[in-house]
């Protein structure tokens, strides 16, 4: 029976039953589902469990190997702390959803094969944008529907590239691919959507931030992860990714300095620990890999921390940008305990968990001799603390009192935040447990003194550079304001240069056009007609644009895939 | 006191003068500026001391650089303040009005 229960259907039919309870019993019974769901892959033997043969296709729907149990102990723990958070809204569409989108996170761990996987990643990207959109406010309905369209694209190219590797191999198992065929480039670039690549990262940035106060707390735990699996199972030691981690791990930290939406910091912080797991499979050493996979497993409880305790500040405050907060420790000092725990996790101190799990990574790029990754990293990992270890406590719970006093955060609330918390010690004072769980044998130690004193004497002198430069006033003060990104290119460019251009091809073209768009995102316009006035879609350039490009690109797919025959 | 009434009525605690610790309120140990500084210095001597550690173990590396005394902080050091004055340099650049994409 537990055999062929696939792992993840407990989470994604059991959360479409939550209203129909109530009160303490809603609570328990939200609770109990993932504590089941884990309970289950505790009792799960390994192996390719569920076998279907449809005509000539064989489906592996349930696959348990180490590399996807991990994966799947940590999807379950982040649904688990991630209820607790969440357990006294009110509004029970996104307890549905946040159930949904965990459960296909956790199918999509377990997939052998590339059309289940399809589906979950599908499910996965439409359940998310709800709780985006849960907001309710327009600000969240567009940037929802931005996120939606780079979701569904990842979804259609990685189709595209199922179809094509099909085609070409004759096998829909999702084991290695690489990336010398068509299908393989296809379905790389749809995980690289989802991860966060450079310039095809923005979704993250844009809209996590913009989803609920607990939305993003789930947000931040599975999307990206399950990328990093995607990547790990079918993507190891290809080089140009180490490359491509590198830039990730790099480049955002520049602007997690200068962006005042402190949730908004994080999300670049996240895109620049995806660097590092990225760096991790493209070495693709055992210990790069259990490297990558350890830190997803970390960065999901320190981020869960992280992103909760910017959550409760947005509850009690109303706001979470930098430029209006400071001096909370009062008001909110288990709160604020809470995030230092996670911004020292983060960070890498020792005795936290990072320390355990990001060196992993550092270590095998080292030992494989990629110097100047190894340098970059490093300066990444001192940029790291210095915006999410030091800047979010700071402007955040210290820095200048801003005068408001508002209540600690709901009790449960903390308790989320103090258990993730404790994990997050927990992994970096028993590394050994986690080690036990990754996909090889674990031959690692973090505890050496050359580590501990090296990693000190980088922390604290970022530390030292960050207070120096504050105390001199050189540190660039809090602004209310925005910065360009590359959603710049789609949100401002080509509305302003496209839009007369169109308009220019009169109404006939532009009606075609819009046809199009609505047939290939036929989804999206089920979704939004539930959702909002048709006026909004109409009057909002990047929404309509957006569709428009979505249905360009699989033209372009289905054109590339016969060209291709 | 009007010039007060009129600040306390602004939504945003946005003027660094208006705001701080109400008179009466419960002072803290890190109102104190002088605990600060506390801070601030020890934080100077524990970088030193750190630095000064590394003459004291055999230093496992794998690259000839690293085993400058107190490369680590040095580079982390360096790093911050380069990063800090490039994202500086590029707020000039990406940075915008709050209200740039709802115009």
């Amino acid at each position: 029976m537990i055999d062929s229960f696939p792992p993840g259907w407990l989470l994604i039919f059991g959360g479409l039953l939550v209203p129909l309870f109530r009160g303490r019993v809603r609570s328990a019974y939200m609770l109990l589902l993932p504590a089941l769901g884990f309970i289950q892959l505790l009792l799960m033997p390994e192996g390719e469990l569920l076998q279907l043969s449809i005509f000539d296709y064989s489906l592996t729907p349930v696959r348990v190997d180490p590399l996807s149990l991990v994966f799947g102990y940590i999807f379950h723990i982040a649904a688990f702390l991630g209820m607790i958070f969440a357990l006294r809204v009110k509004d029970t569409g996104q307890h549905v959803a946040a159930f949904i989108y965990a459960g296909s996170a956790i199918g999509a761990v377990f997939a052998g094969d590339l059309i289940t996987l399809f589906v979950y990643w599908e499910i996965a990207a439409i359940s998310s944008v709800f709780l985006i959109w849960a907001r309710r406010s327009e600000r969240s309905y567009r940037a929802g529907m931005r996120y939606l369209i780079f979701q569904i694209a990842s979804g259609v190219l990685l189709l595209a590239g199922t179809l094509a590797h099909f085609y070409q191999t004759g096998s829909l198992a999702f084991d290695y691919l690489g990336i010398n065929s068509l299908g393989g480039m296809l379905i790389l670039i749809a995980f690289g959507i989802k991860c966060a690549f450079p310039l095809l990262h923005n979704w993250l940035e844009d809209a996590y931030p913009e989803a609920t106060v607990t939305g993003t707390v789930f947000l931040s735990s599975f999307t990206t992860k399950m990328a990093v699996y995607a990547l790990a199972r079918g993507f190891p030691g290809t080089e140009q990714l180490i490359w491509i981690g590198a830039i990730m791990a790099a480049f955002p930290i520049f602007y997690a300095v200068i962006v005042n939406d402190l949730r908004r910091v994080l999300t670049y912080s996240m895109n620049n620990q995806l660097g590092f797991m990225v760096v991790g499979v493209g070495i693709g050493t055992e210990l790069a890999l259990n490297g990558a996979a350890a830190h997803a497993f970390a960065d999901i409880l320190f981020k869960g921390v992280l992103f909760m305790s910017m959550g409760a500040v947005l509850l009690r405050t109303g706001t979470v940008k930098g430029s209006e907060l400071g001096g909370l420790y009062k008001s909110m000092p288990w709160t604020a305990a809470f995030c230092i725990v996670g911004a020292a996790s983060i960070s890498a101190f020792p005795l936290f968990s990072a320390f355990a799990t990001k060196s992993m990574i550092l270590s095998a790029t080292a030992e494989n001799h990629y110097a100047f990754v190894y340098f970059v990293l490093l300066f990444a990992s001192a940029g790291v603390f210095h915006h999410s270890g030091i800047k979010i406590p700071y402007f955040a719970f210290f820095g200048h009192d801003s005068g408001i006093r508002c209540k600690e955060a709901p009790r449960n609330m903390l308790i989320a935040m103090g258990l993730a918390a404790s994990l997050c010690i927990g992994i970096g004072v028993f590394p050994g447990v986690l080690y036990n769980v990754l996909p090889f044998p674990v031959d690692y130690e973090p505890y050496t003194v050359t580590h501990v004193i090296t990693q000190l004497q980088l922390l604290f002198w970022s530390a030292v550079a960050f207070a120096w430069l504050n105390w001199v006033g050189l540190y660039p003060p809090e602004l209310r304001s925005v910065n360009l990104d590359s959603d710049w290119l789609f949100r401002r460019f080509v509305p302003r240069m496209f839009g007369p251009v169109t308009r220019a091809f009169g109404g006939g073209w532009t009606r075609m056009l819009d046809q199009l768009g609505r047939r290939a995102t036929a989804t999206v316009q089920t979704v939004h007609r539930h959702h909002g006035p048709q006026g909004i879609l109409e009057r909002t350039w990047p929404t309509g644009s957006m569709a428009l490009w979505v249905a360009i690109l699989l033209a372009m797919i289905l054109l590339l895939y016969y060209y291709y025959r | 006191m009007p010039e007060n009434a009129n600040t306390d009525s602004h939504e945003h605690h946005s003027d660094a003068n208006a705001v701080g610790p109400a008179q009466g309120e419960k002072k803290y140990w890190l109102d104190d500026l002088g605990n600060v500084q506390k801070i601030y210095r020890s934080l100077w001597v524990l970088c030193a001391l750190l630095v000064a550690a590394d003459l004291f173990y055999e230093k496992h590396i794998e690259f000839p650089v690293e085993g400058f005394l107190g490369f680590f902080g040095f580079y982390g050091f360096v790093s911050c303040v380069l990063l800090v004055l490039a994202a500086t340099q590029l707020r000039k650049v990406v940075g915008r009005d709050e209200d740039y994409y709802d115009r």
